[in-house]
């Protein structure tokens, strides 16, 4: 690809971060789903304006990943900023800003998207839209923002441009014509999505005379610089040395440092109306910088913050124990090292009678916590092993107590009168003769269908309401067994309801075992119990006595098995020649015991606890039960 | 001998001993263990240090691993210079009568004059049931032989040949019928159970026929599935079955039952002895289980020696010889020990062999220091006989014998 030196595509001298006009400023994000090219094209758009050279451009993610490594430093661009010339012969500054792609993080993907004023829907050509992409569309178009739809991987043998256009057309609502068909890989069609987001995307407004207000829309920790904050500037100007105001917080920080990113940090003196860039203040805390917060001058503060602010808010919650006790210290310096980075991630010490001295860890969602257990065990060289997840519920006991239980065992003793857990929209999409598994599904998992529409003829969108509980387990790996891997699946929190909920413990000899008690819905406390029992009594070595395993709730016990006692335990043969070989046989045995967990006087192998940790879905689906 | 030879120390090559070890020999009572690595054929659940001719070539014959086992009682001699005169006996293998008999009268006789026989002393061998004959149990008996073992294992066709043992049924009974005609006043018969293809009517009709021959001593022996035999290839392919716990313990609450309704007692796990026969139980083990010296000579046999129990710290010395004939032929040839490894025991390994030998005996075991509640709750539980613990020892019950490695392992648990 050539660019002429000053026509319309090509390189100009940029216009100063500070001193931009508002009306050359462009600020863009890029919905997408993970593997349909997003970041081939982000590298494509560095390249062809010019910040990154063609070659460097070429070397793709998992280089960016080595460089990281052998800085040290993250240099993850949460947002570059791009200069291009428009068709206007113009300079214009686009921002592209970086959305996290998970399901957890919706929320702060709308405060990605509440920095910007469009977004590049961007959909692979040979598959169409997917149920994450889709929820962040909505999410994006409910924000206001202009959408740009484009194809991608149009030089695919496999792709079907037309049927993809006419599906993503009917989705934002445009002509087919109007979806720009673009290979991130090739450069083909790229300019012209860059010329469209300037012809397209609105121009941000703010007064720029007015107090200063920035939404703080990404936080990241950086073990050399402290916090780095990335923000979008609405009205007035941020500049260097300035004390700014945390609104949420009240916290008051000296700006040490602000820039733009392009693509390395580039301090300049301020940040004007519209710029998009970050701030260093030298805090060693995520959380004292939060996503979704108004940044204001302590001088001169804004009277009202920018909406839509919300406090993290952890709905799925966990016990993580070290496999070796020993480890718990290394366990709470990993967390801690890790909350710098995590706002919305939370722990507390909790004591389990079977697993000893762990964390009751809450997380956004199943997802955040795979993440966190996942870095856990890479970067901080820790076995873990975690107990079933459970969600946050809401208990009232008859006299009017209520109770925010997030572990089983605190569940109430006395009588109890309402129990209220959240539930979840979920976004189903899938190819439509998939539409009776997913509904036998989540029809199993107390699901109510909300509704139905058909994307195209052979694609639909499900919307379901689900308890969140009936998905924390393994329902995505059930959808995606029972659809051959097509559908897709987004869901958002969507307030509580009350449920028939009990809870059922686990008796070992009469011993409750904490780690294994589970409160479940009632119709499905039965299979839960028995599921668990069965699963005991295959893990459970013989005993010198009888070990009854009981699933009870309260006093009621639902289901029983029997760990049969050993009756045989000793070697026929010990003269002469056995006595050393046996020996050292007890003195093996001995040591193995001492891995042991005693729940009474019941020896269990701590690898049987991980086995029915592992194997156990509270939430399980009583109408086909596993065996 | 079990196939698989411990992990220690090396030996010294001269077979030298800690001094106040040799000096205590003098003081503790000894036994020797003399073993013969030859069958005719190999048995399918067998793993001990055992040769066939096909396996030994020319290191098969016997003439010289008879010579060899003379040099190491010469050797064993100088190391232990002062002893008492051998208290036991036990020749075993293998298949001990392969040899002429003359070289097993050979063998004692060397014995005797090397350490001296105590007038009383239990002089046995292990006797293979098909090829034995009044002739030869008459020589055995010239020789000073007091007592026969047969390999009798059960008395069921069709679990002989899951064993792949070449005797019938009914030889080793007339085996054993032939030794008390000769003369011999104590003859055993080994029994497994829990065979493959084993019901409770096989395992009954074994118990009776034991019986029948006119015995005074019967050892029955859960069957144990030894890795790298024919047996556990057979069972991990699935051909047979491995026999379960479950039927293992029936099985010996089905001899305990038997048994001791037809005159015998317990005296160690696996071991029952006419109440009537005195001298019936046999001395040469309980020495292992008393934890007394003894000398093993042959190819991969143990020895150990004990600290005399007046010495302030207890210390044992336990060591293994080479498993292969020509090799340990070699080193005696040139003067060396035969030994290929060896341990010294502390304190602390003396006393957990203590308890697991100890706890394995009718006679019992002293209620260790500090284990009275222990003792107390497995009274409670039926797994120690009240009687005995009356008397402050741990005398197991039927129950408690089937456990009685879990109950050692209670016992080494620090007391809580």
């Amino acid at each position: 690809m050539s660019h002429s030196s000053n026509g319309p595509g090509s390189r100009q001298p940029s216009l100063d971060p500070g001193h931009s006009p508002a009306s050359r400023i462009r600020n863009f994000c890029i919905i997408a789903h993970i593997d349909h090219g997003k970041s081939t094209l982000a590298d494509r758009m560095l390249g062809i304006t010019g910040v990154l050279s063609e070659r460097q451009a070429r070397a793709q993610y998992l280089d960016r990943m080595d460089i990281e490594r052998e800085r040290g430093i993250t240099i993850k661009s949460q947002a570059v900023r791009l200069p291009w010339t428009g068709l206007d012969g113009q300079p214009y500054v686009l921002n592209m800003i970086d959305t996290p792609g998970h399901v957890d993080f919706t929320y702060e993907v709308s405060r990605s998207l509440a920095a910007c004023e469009g977004a590049v829907l961007l959909v692979d050509a040979a598959q169409g839209i997917e149920a994450q992409t889709l929820a962040n569309l909505y999410l994006a178009m409910e924000n206001d923002l202009t959408i740009v739809p484009v194809l991608n991987k149009i030089d695919l043998p496999a792709a079907q441009p037309d049927k993809y256009a006419a599906e993503v057309a009917g989705i934002v609502g445009c002509e087919v014509d109007e979806v720009l068909r673009v290979s991130a890989k090739t450069g083909q069609g790229v300019p012209e999505v860059l010329h469209r987001i300037i012809q397209q995307v609105p121009a941000p407004t703010g007064v720029a005379q007015a107090p200063a207000r920035a939404l703080i829309f990404d936080s990241v920790y950086d073990a050399y610089r402290g916090v780095v904050t990335y923000v979008r500037v609405v009205d007035g100007t941020l500049t260097q040395r300035q004390r700014i105001l945390m609104m949420s917080t009240k916290a008051t920080h000296e700006l040490l440092e602000v820039g733009v990113i392009s693509p390395e940090p580039v301090p300049v003196p301020s940040l004007g109306v519209g710029e998009v860039g970050y701030l260093i203040t030298g805090v060693k805390d995520v959380r004292q910088s939060r996503v979704g917060d108004t940044i204001t001058l302590a001088s001169a503060a804004a009277t009202t913050a920018l909406t839509g602010y919300k406090d993290p808010k952890p709905m799925v919650f966990a016990g993580l124990y070290p496999l070796d006790g020993s480890d718990f210290p290394l366990l709470r310096e990993a967390l801690d090292k890790l909350q710098l980075n995590d706002a919305a991630l939370v722990y507390e010490p909790e004591t389990s009678a079977a697993l000893g001295f762990g964390y009751r860890c809450g997380f956004l969602g199943l997802l955040h916590l795979e993440i966190v257990r996942e870095r856990l065990e890479r970067e901080f060289n820790l076995d873990l092993i975690s107990t079933a997840p459970n969600v946050v519920y809401r208990v009232q006991v008859e006299d009017g107590r209520e109770f925010i239980v997030t572990n089983p065992s605190e569940f109430p003793t006395g009588k109890v009168a309402q129990i209220h857990e959240p539930v979840i929209r979920a976004t189903v999409l899938s190819p439509s003769e998939y539409i009776g598994a997913i509904m036998e599904l989540c029809q199993s998992r107390r699901g109510t269908l909300g509704g139905m529409d058909y994307l195209s003829p052979e694609r639909v969108e499900i919307r379901y309401t689900l308890p969140l509980a009936e998905i924390v387990y393994d329902f995505f790996d059930q959808l995606k067994s029972k659809t051959r891997g097509f559908a897709s699946l987004d869901y958002e929190i969507d307030g509580e309801q009350q449920a028939d909920l009990v809870k059922v413990d686990i008796l070992l000899h009469g011993e409750p075992v904490d780690a294994f008690s589970a409160i479940v819905h009632k119709e499905k406390a039965y299979a839960y119990g028995v599921q668990l029992a069965t699963r005991l009594r295959e893990l459970i070595p013989r005993q010198q006595f009888e070990v009854p395993i009981q699933a009870a709730i309260g006093s009621r016990v639902i289901a029983r098995e029997t760990v049969r006692a050993m009756r045989k335990d000793v070697l026929a043969k010990c003269y002469g020649g056995d006595i050393t070989r046996k020996r050292k046989l007890l003195e093996k045995q001995k040591e193995g015991k001492k891995r042991m967990k005693m729940v009474g006087r019941v020896e269990v192998p701590q690898e049987a606890f991980i086995a029915a940790l592992s194997a156990t879905r509270p939430a399980a689906d009583s109408s086909k039960g596993e065996k | 001998m079990p196939g698989q030879l411990p992990l220690g120390e090396p030996a010294p090559p001269d077979g030298r001993v800690p001094q106040g070890l040799s000096q205590a020999a003098a003081l503790r009572p000894l036994s020797a263990y003399v073993h013969i690595p030859f069958c005719a054929s190999r048995c399918g659940y067998c793993d001990f240090t055992t040769y066939t001719p096909a396996e030994l070539g020319e290191h098969g014959a016997h003439q010289p691993y008879v010579q060899a086992l003379l040099q190491e009682m010469l050797l064993a001699r100088r190391v232990v210079p002062d002893t008492p005169p051998l208290q036991s006996v036990f020749v075993g293998g293998g298949t001990p009568t392969l040899l002429p008999v003359a070289q097993l009268g050979r063998i004692l006789e060397h014995l005797r004059q090397t350490f001296g026989l105590a007038a009383d002393a239990e002089v046995t061998t292990e006797a293979n049931p098909e090829t034995l004959t009044p002739a030869y149990l008459e020589a055995l008996l010239q020789a000073g032989f007091t007592r026969i073992s047969l390999g009798m294992q059960s008395a069921a066709p069709h679990v002989l040949a899951v064993l792949q043992r070449q005797h019938t049924p009914g030889q080793a009974v007339r085996a054993a019928q032939m030794a008390r005609q000769a003369g011999f006043a104590h003859v055993n018969l080994d029994l497994i159970y829990g065979s493959p293809g084993e019901s409770d009517t096989d395992w009954q009709r074994s118990l009776e026929q034991t019986v029948g021959a006119g015995v005074d001593h019967l050892s029955a022996y859960s069957l144990i599935v030894e890795p790298g035999t024919r047996l556990a290839a057979q069972i991990r392919r699935g051909e047979l079955a491995a026999p379960t716990p479950d039927v293992l313990a029936d099985r010996y609450e089905q001899a305990e039952k038997f048994l001791s309704a037809n005159g015998f007692l317990w005296y160690e796990v696996s071991n029952w002895a006419r109440e009537d026969s005195p001298g019936a139980q046999c001395r040469h083990n309980l020495a292992y289980w008393r934890g007394d010296n003894w000398w093993g000579f042959g190819t991969g046999a143990h020895s150990h020696l004990g600290q005399a129990p007046s010495a302030g710290q207890p210390s044992a010395l336990r060591w293994w010889n080479v498993r292969h004939p020509r090799d340990y032929a070699a080193r005696l040839a040139a003067g060396h020990s035969p030994a290929a490894g060896r341990e010294l025991l502390g304190p602390g390994e003396i006393s957990t062999e203590h308890l697991m030998l100890g706890l394995r005996l009718a006679s019992g075991l002293p209620v260790p220091p500090g284990r009275d509640s222990t003792a107390a709750r497995w009274a409670g539980e039926g797994l120690v006989e009240p009687a005995g613990l009356a008397e402050g020892r741990l005398v197991l019950t039927v129950r408690g014998r089937l456990l009685a490695d879990a109950l050692v392992r209670d016992l080494l648990d620090e007391p809580s």
